[in-house]
């Protein structure tokens, strides 16, 4: 199935989870300073392994950056 | 940095009274040497979208320095982005402190007043530490405080513009008013500016361009330690007043007739 990752189309497997697609953005899933969010809703790291995601859903992985 | 008080924001204290911006570093070596001559002990972070070919984490050479983390919500221009990228940051940084930005227009990045206390309102009910980056405006830094922010940051003019302080009478109502600290934030260009705030009673300074984007950043982050320390002592002090003509400082009594 696809998904939308960091606004870009992504082929992932039809049972993807959250961490599947983390690794799949090249960001290190242990690392501190990741977070994600699907369809504007924060999914905590804990649920990372055990959230499924589902067609057409945006995912937005996150890294820490300089700024501010 | 112990020649002056320490800065407290939510009962947390810090030794520094200048906080660093992490932006526009050219590399993290020149972040880590600058932080380093700062002295700085908390220092700003963001959040973007995972870029693979990144080289270093910002997160471990921040915390190898023993530095705290103030994330950021830069590049947010509703509300409801800023709640969700400072939620995020929760996640990312274990930290609810957030320096609350929300910008209302693109080519000055001036904050958005009312969605800025919107956020604050909602963020402060999650519980999060909230250090909104304002206007100069007293009136929005009040508000912001009975909103229950930790502190307020009023800027000194358009973030990277190094104008410096273009209002310091604002700044004066601001800091007069306020009961949390007050953290001049944006418009740093070079050291006065910084001594400036501190000599107007600001609590400490939050810089960034002026420090990562100098030709030589450590000796700049020098120069902006000493300043806020040279500022806060000369704000403790109690200057004197300025005068329309000249005062003797040599005793008038006791003057020879030499001719």
């Amino acid at each position: 199935m696809k998904v939308r990752l960091n606004g870009e189309p992504c082929e992932v497997r039809e049972d993807a989870s959250v961490l599947d697609v983390v690794a799949a953005s090249g960001a290190e899933p242990e690392g501190r300073g990741v977070a994600v969010a699907v369809d504007g809703e924060v999914v905590p790291r804990g649920e990372w392994d055990e959230f499924e995601l589902r067609e057409g859903q945006r995912v937005e992985v996150l890294q820490a950056v300089q700024g501010g | 940095m112990a020649e002056c008080g320490p800065l407290t924001i939510a009962g947390r204290e810090f030794g520094s009274r200048l906080i660093l911006g992490t932006g526009g570093f050219r590399s993290l070596e020149s972040m880590a040497e600058a932080l380093a001559a700062s002295g700085a002990e908390l220092a700003t972070v963001a959040l973007r979208r995972v870029d693979a070919s990144a080289r270093g984490s910002i997160v471990e050479v921040l915390e190898e320095a023993g530095c705290t983390l103030l994330p950021n919500t830069a590049g947010c221009f509703t509300a409801r982005d800023a709640v969700l990228t400072a939620e995020l940051s929760r996640e990312a940084f274990d930290t609810d402190w957030i320096k609350l930005e929300v910008i209302g227009d693109e080519r000055t990045l001036l904050p958005e007043g009312s969605e800025l206390l919107d956020a604050a309102e909602t963020l402060v009910a999650e519980g999060y530490v909230v250090l909104p980056y304002a206007n100069d405006d007293p009136v929005l830094a009040r508000r912001l405080e009975d909103a229950g922010c930790a502190a307020v940051m009023p800027l000194g003019s358009p973030i990277g513009s190094g104008m410096g302080i273009r209002n310091p009478y604002n700044l004066r109502l601001i800091v007069e008013r306020a009961d949390v600290p007050v953290i001049l934030d944006a418009g740093i260009g070079t050291a006065s500016d910084a001594a400036l705030a501190m000599e107007a009673g600001c609590d400490g300074v939050l810089l960034a361009s002026s420090v990562s984007r100098a030709e030589d950043p450590a000796r700049m982050a020098r120069a902006m330690r000493h300043a806020v320390t040279a500022g806060r002592l000369a704000f403790e002090s109690g200057r004197i007043p300025r005068r329309l003509y000249g005062e003797a400082s040599t005793p008038t009594e006791g003057v020879p007739e030499l001719t």
